[in-house]
């Protein structure tokens, strides 16, 4: 009962729309080359057949839309077919982005915790800085982050800590907004009762409080571990053709090698797909050890 | 003792002064344009009362004004006198910075505390209380660049950025006009219809919606800033490829957050509406877009910032002449920091403005709320 209605009402549709997705990538990409293909046809007075035609548009070395199986290609290739501790396998330049994206967002979830208690408890720094805290993200931080990339390597810092710095500026928001909330979230009744338990805000604080903000805090986590990638990618930005997936973005910009930029879109989105799998599956297990009923 | 009230920050900063009387001058001796005597003795002065009669049970209002006006007035003249002595601030000077701060700590928990009995009051400590914190932000990092000489292609002090801006307004309004009121502005606008157009279709139609949510779910939290080279390869290197990455990087938000808000009416609600025998399109538009407001508003507010970092970050991929983001990317290549600070200024300020113009609309439109009603928005 419940395996068929996953299958008519999550598998069949979800399943529908990729294909058609991906038939409409393969008619977009067939009409995108086109121009391209036809113009050297005519140079090399060639008049292929419709089909030889379509067949040759889906595999031209620098498309403008690169069919899917060409990425798909790559990204075997680079993947599982590559050393991977070589330049171009596309597992290194994961891991090289994995790593400042992993500390940024360790140091912005606890800089986001920190933020969120001082806010709950103190109504100076709930007045004063809460509005800062938004007011900081209507900065387009990452549209500068090469910016103080440059500056810091101008400083002699290099290497991860400047990239994590970014990941932590973005990361940092969702956490405390979700936190605070989280803290504020247990109802008036709870506090009551707490008190006539002669609670001290302390017991107050890891009784109740705590326990509360769990599902806020992870929900959070998800969004700010996915903003704390896209930091570290742009911040490989100005380091050139280094490594790295936002530096293989960058280098495939600069040799119009199309497949190359997909493939490293794709290895970003599968990153990022498994970051936030991270996350969920530790919520899930934190939320049955507290005692959680399965949804 | 009642008449007495005790506090840390005012504790600590006399505690400061103490310090500060052995580490004088504020300057050190061969300072260009040194600060007279009397004007250290003024400064001390100032800290010391001020936090002297914070300690006196007056009035909240009283005991505001006068941190308010000892911690700006010294920290004022603080700030003045490094004027002509850049890099040339001894320990006592920092010292009494951070006097000065703690006072400005003080006034704001005073000032919080406060309530008052006028909504123009209220309103008044709403903005006052944020706005002596983001000023004393900009004190400490001006008194920290000037009085320790941080070069200024390291980190160029507010008064350099603030006299850049004043300088190079034609310059900015190029680059604001490129950047935002063209890639911006246009991108939002498709990206967010069409965002919305979609969810209504995916609402009409139950398997759409059901193929559609989980891929939006997954898509937004995917690095989508990446799609900007293909754009730009795409569209070109004019406004076009940027406004196609604000599109593409706002779509989703708005789908998903759409989607969710259209479930949003209640059931009841519904029922009432089916026996006023009311046709799809009836319910839709009087019952179920009203209710779906908050989010889809909540949508637009994130977009307002996506849209921001997608046209500047599309501008490292390649430009024509002006932009924010070409701007940025060239001046700091000839370390002209301060340009480079100003065009961040202008960016912040612009996304401030955009970001309120959203919520403002958001207030008149969906005032029933009660997120608005209980006026803590």
């Amino acid at each position: 009962m419940e395996k068929e209605q996953f299958f008519k009402h999550k598998f069949l549709p979800v399943t529908t729309i990729v294909l058609a997705i991906i038939l409409l990538w393969y008619v977009f990409a067939a009409a995108l080359n086109a121009p391209f293909q036809r113009d050297l046809d005519r140079r090399g007075n060639v008049t292929p057949t419709a089909l030889e035609f379509i067949g040759k548009t889906l595999s031209q070395p620098k498309p403008t839309l690169p069919a899917p199986h060409q990425v798909a290609q790559n990204v075997f290739e680079n993947t599982f077919l590559r050393v991977p501790t070589s330049n171009r396998s596309l597992v290194y330049n994961a891991w090289i982005t994995l790593a400042p994206t992993a500390v940024g967002f360790a140091f912005g979830t606890i800089l986001g915790v920190l933020f969120a208690v001082g806010i709950v408890h103190l109504v100076a720094l709930d007045r004063s800085l809460m509005p800062w805290i938004i007011a900081s993200q209507t900065i387009p931080i990452l549209a500068i982050a090469p910016t103080i990339i440059v500056v810091f390597s101008a400083l002699g810092i290099d290497g991860l800590i400047p990239k994590a710095l970014i990941s932590t500026y973005l990361s940092f928001f969702p956490v405390t907004v979700g936190m605070t909330k989280g803290l504020r979230s247990p109802e008036i009744m709870h506090l009551d009762l707490m008190r006539t338990y002669n609670a001290s805000s302390w017991q107050t604080f890891w009784k109740l409080r705590v326990p509360a903000s769990v599902p806020f805090l992870f929900t959070s986590m998800k969004v700010a571990i996915a903003a704390s990638l896209v930091g570290t990618i742009v911040g490989e930005l100005p380091t050139g053709a280094v490594a790295g997936i936002g530096a293989k973005l960058l280098a495939g910009s600069y040799y119009s090698q199309t497949i190359d930029i997909w493939a490293a879109l794709v290895a970003g989105s599968v990153l990022a797909a498994v970051l936030v799998g991270i996350v969920s599956i530790a919520a899930r297990i934190v939320d049955r050890s507290m005692g959680g009923r399965t949804a | 003792m009642r008449s007495f009230h005790f506090s840390w920050q005012g504790m600590l900063a006399i505690l400061f002064c103490l310090l500060a009387i052995p580490a004088l001058p504020l300057l050190a001796a061969d300072a260009a344009a040194p600060v007279s005597s009397g004007t250290t003795f003024v400064i001390f002065i100032l800290i010391v009362a001020a936090a002297a009669l914070s300690f006196m049970r007056l009035s909240a209002d009283l005991s505001a004004a006068t941190l308010f006006f000892g911690a700006h007035a010294a920290g004022w003249l603080l700030i003045a006198g490094i004027s002509g002595n850049e890099g040339k601030a001894q320990a006592s000077f920092f010292i009494l910075i951070a006097a000065a701060w703690l006072l400005a700590w003080r006034c704001v928990s005073v000032l919080s505390s406060m309530r008052s009995h006028s909504t123009a009051g209220n309103y008044t400590l709403r903005l006052l209380i944020p706005a002596i914190f983001g000023i004393w932000i900009l004190i400490i990092w001006e008194a920290v660049t000037r009085g320790a000489g941080v070069s200024l292609v390291l980190l160029p002090p507010p008064s350099a950025i603030g006299a850049r801006i004043a300088n190079s307004i034609p310059t900015l309004w190029i680059d604001v006009r490129q950047t935002i009121l063209t890639a911006v502005l246009i991108g939002y606008i498709i990206g967010c219809a069409s965002g919305f157009v979609v969810a209504i279709l995916a609402d009409r139609f139950a398997f759409l919606r059901r193929g559609l949510l989980p891929i939006g779910n997954f898509v937004s939290a995917l690095p989508i800033i990446g799609v900007a080279p293909i754009m730009v390869m795409w569209f070109g290197f004019d406004w076009q490829s940027k406004a196609a990455v604000v599109v593409i990087m706002t779509f989703f938000p708005m789908l998903v957050n759409t989607v969710t808000g259209l479930a949003a009416a209640g059931n009841m609600e519904r029922d009432l509406m089916r026996t006023y025998a009311s046709s799809y399109w009836q319910t839709l538009f009087k019952l179920r877009l009203p209710a779906a407001a908050p989010f889809i508003f909540n949508a637009l507010k994130i977009n307002s910032t996506l849209a921001m970092i997608g046209a500047i970050v599309a501008e490292f991929f390649g430009t024509p002449m002006s932009g924010m983001g070409f701007r940025i990317s060239t001046e700091n290549g000839r370390l002209n920091l301060d340009m480079v600070w100003a065009e961040i200024a202008v960016a912040a300020i612009a996304g401030s403005v955009f970001y309120g113009i959203v919520a403002i609309i958001e207030r008149m439109v969906t005032f029933w709320h009660p997120s608005i009603r209980g006026g803590q928005a």
